[in-house]
């Protein structure tokens, strides 16, 4: 895969940028609100865009699917159509309260009503972890739960 | 007892009047500020004017009602100063924004600090008028990067660090300044800025520790009960805050600090609205007090402030941009995006109102913001052509000079 940078704006959301093939440099502007900007980079001024486009909730979908969206992605919008319930991945962050101790010891399920069913960790997975299982740093969970419950366990693992 | 109601209702009716007539006016304003590609602020410092003493249209009735909203309206406008952004993005921000802030620091709240001491003030006021100089504001050159479409570009990171930056300075910056303003003598003042620190460090601390789980209880509310949370915390930290003599307005910026998590961009957007019609409200009250007859007083000082802060601001931009390789065009876009002063401009003014020339900077601030809000945008806007023309002297040098 091409090497995509990553750069916090802050205030504003996260920037992703890469090379395409051709030699052009692309970028995808998240905004915290979900709005989307792609800006193609100017060949005479490398620091500025020649091209922005504004891009909506509604657009971020129909360009998706008319790129293609990855095999994982349609599995995960298949689950999101259940009423109610939402698929998440989580990086847990180092330093965070929750790397170290075990998925039961964080009371994870408790706190948040998110399940964990799975763990990735580096290049191996661990389907349905127990309660035993010690979170690490960078180990990225697999959780399901409501779009709330979701949220409080991304802002306990990734906080 | 029926005269008396009646001449009670006549005041409401009178007062609901000016409000109701000052509020239209003022989104007249918001619409042509946004027309123009500039923040409403200069243009609601211009109604402050019109409608304050010495000017054309003097509001009697609701002036006092005008000053309450207006104070209100600090307390909300550096509460959404400090939800701003995430205690993460402060972390980030501090690791790679220390150089540029300091530079940012030097070329612009020093200037500040010499003009005002040649004016001949106070030194207290002349810190404050160094404040004034100092910060860029943040509202303008998040809103002229998404109008310009530059939030892509490479040198604008470096741009919202130093925002950050100066955010994280002013959490030192206001409450020193505040204290060193309510205390009377060398030994007082020393307590004061003690007892205002001390009070700083507890709030951050108690953010830091306790910051999640605030977040955390205030997270399953309404959007109504999170307002009113919101609100009523920002309120009475404010409060406290001023009872231990440090501004109320610093206790607010400290709340919108301690906020995170999800519970940060809700609160923000709740908040927002009512931000908007209490901090028009403060702008319009600042000017309100400002005679216009002073201002012609301060235009030569103002003109000089305003060269050296377009300067100073270059200087920033094209520091913190260098880290990114950013050529030269890219860096003087970053110089001149941050040029325009606003919000915590008029707040430190504001700050000082009672001190000795008080009056004096509270019109200084005035003018300055009046031209650097102007001339910020516009400046920005020609950047690259400005860049062009600054280059072609030394077209004969070859390669790329400014790399």
């Amino acid at each position: 895969m091409t090497e995509v940078t990553e750069t916090q704006l802050p205030g504003v959301g996260v920037r992703h940028e890469f090379m395409t093939a051709a030699g052009e440099r692309l970028a995808v502007l998240s905004h915290r609100t979900g709005r989307r900007e792609i800006a193609v980079y100017d060949r005479a001024d490398p620091d500025a865009c020649s091209t922005v486009l504004h891009l909506n909730s509604d657009d971020n979908r129909t360009l998706a699917e008319l790129l293609g969206g990855s095999p994982v992605s349609e599995a995960v919008t298949g689950v999101q159509r259940l009423e109610g319930v939402a698929i998440d991945w989580i990086r847990s962050r180092p330093g965070s309260e929750q790397t170290g101790a075990t998925i039961g010891e964080g009371r994870l399920r408790t706190r948040t009503g998110s399940s964990v069913v799975a763990l990735v960790r580096g290049d191996d997975t661990l389907p349905a972890p127990g309660p035993d299982v010690v979170l690490e740093s960078g180990d990225v969970v697999v959780a399901v739960g409501t779009p709330d419950g979701l949220r409080q366990l991304r802002d306990l693992l990734d906080a | 007892m029926i005269p008396l109601i009646a001449a009670v209702g006549d005041d409401a009716a009178l007062a609901f009047i000016e409000i109701g007539a000052v509020a239209l006016v003022l989104s007249v304003l918001a619409r042509v500020a946004g027309r123009l590609g500039i923040t409403a602020i200069p243009l609601y410092l211009l109604a402050g004017l019109a409608v304050g003493k010495g000017g054309v249209a003097p509001l009697d009735v609701s002036a006092e009602f005008i000053q309450l909203a207006g104070e209100i309206g600090v307390l909300l406008l550096l509460l959404t100063l400090g939800l701003e952004y995430s205690p993460d993005e402060l972390r980030h921000g501090l690791r790679t924004g220390a150089v540029p802030g300091v530079v940012d620091a030097l070329a612009n709240f020093t200037p500040g600090v010499i003009v005002g001491l040649v004016l001949g003030w106070e030194p207290a006021a002349a810190v404050l008028l160094g404040g004034v100089c100092w910060v860029s504001s943040s509202g303008v050159v998040s809103k002229v990067l998404a109008d310009l479409d530059r939030l892509g570009n490479r040198e604008t990171p470096a741009v919202l660090n130093l925002l950050v930056i100066e955010d994280l300075a002013m959490a030192i910056y206001l409450p020193v300044i505040g204290a060193v303003i309510a205390g009377s003598g060398a030994g007082d003042t020393v307590e004061t800025v003690a007892i205002a620190l001390a009070a700083v460090a507890v709030i951050l601390t108690g953010a830091v520790k306790w910051g999640d789980r605030l977040s955390r209880a205030l997270s399953p509310a309404s959007d109504e009960a999170l307002l009113l949370a919101v609100f009523g915390l920002t309120l009475l930290v404010g409060g406290l805050a001023q009872k231990v003599q440090v501004s109320a307005a610093i206790g607010a910026f400290l709340v919108g600090l301690a906020l995170s998590g999800s519970v940060q961009s809700r609160a923000a957007a709740v908040v927002g609205p009512l931000r908007d019609l209490f901090a028009a409200t403060f702008f319009l009250f600042f000017s309100f007090s400002v005679d216009p007859s002073d201002l012609v007083g301060v235009l030569v000082p103002a003109a000089a402030l305003g060269l050296l802060g377009v300067v100073g601001k270059l200087a920033s931009g094209w520091v913190a941009a260098r880290p990114l390789a950013a050529g030269a065009p890219g860096r003087l876009r970053a110089g001149t995006v941050l040029i325009a002063r606003g919000e915590f401009s008029i707040v430190i003014a504001a700050l000082g109102a009672t001190t000795a020339d008080g009056a004096e900077l509270g019109a200084l601030a005035a003018a300055y913001v009046l031209i650097t809000a102007v001339a910020g945008p516009l400046a920005t806007k020609y950047a690259d052509r400005i860049a062009e023309v600054a280059a072609r002297p030394s077209r004969d040098v070859p390669g790329r000079r400014f790399r």
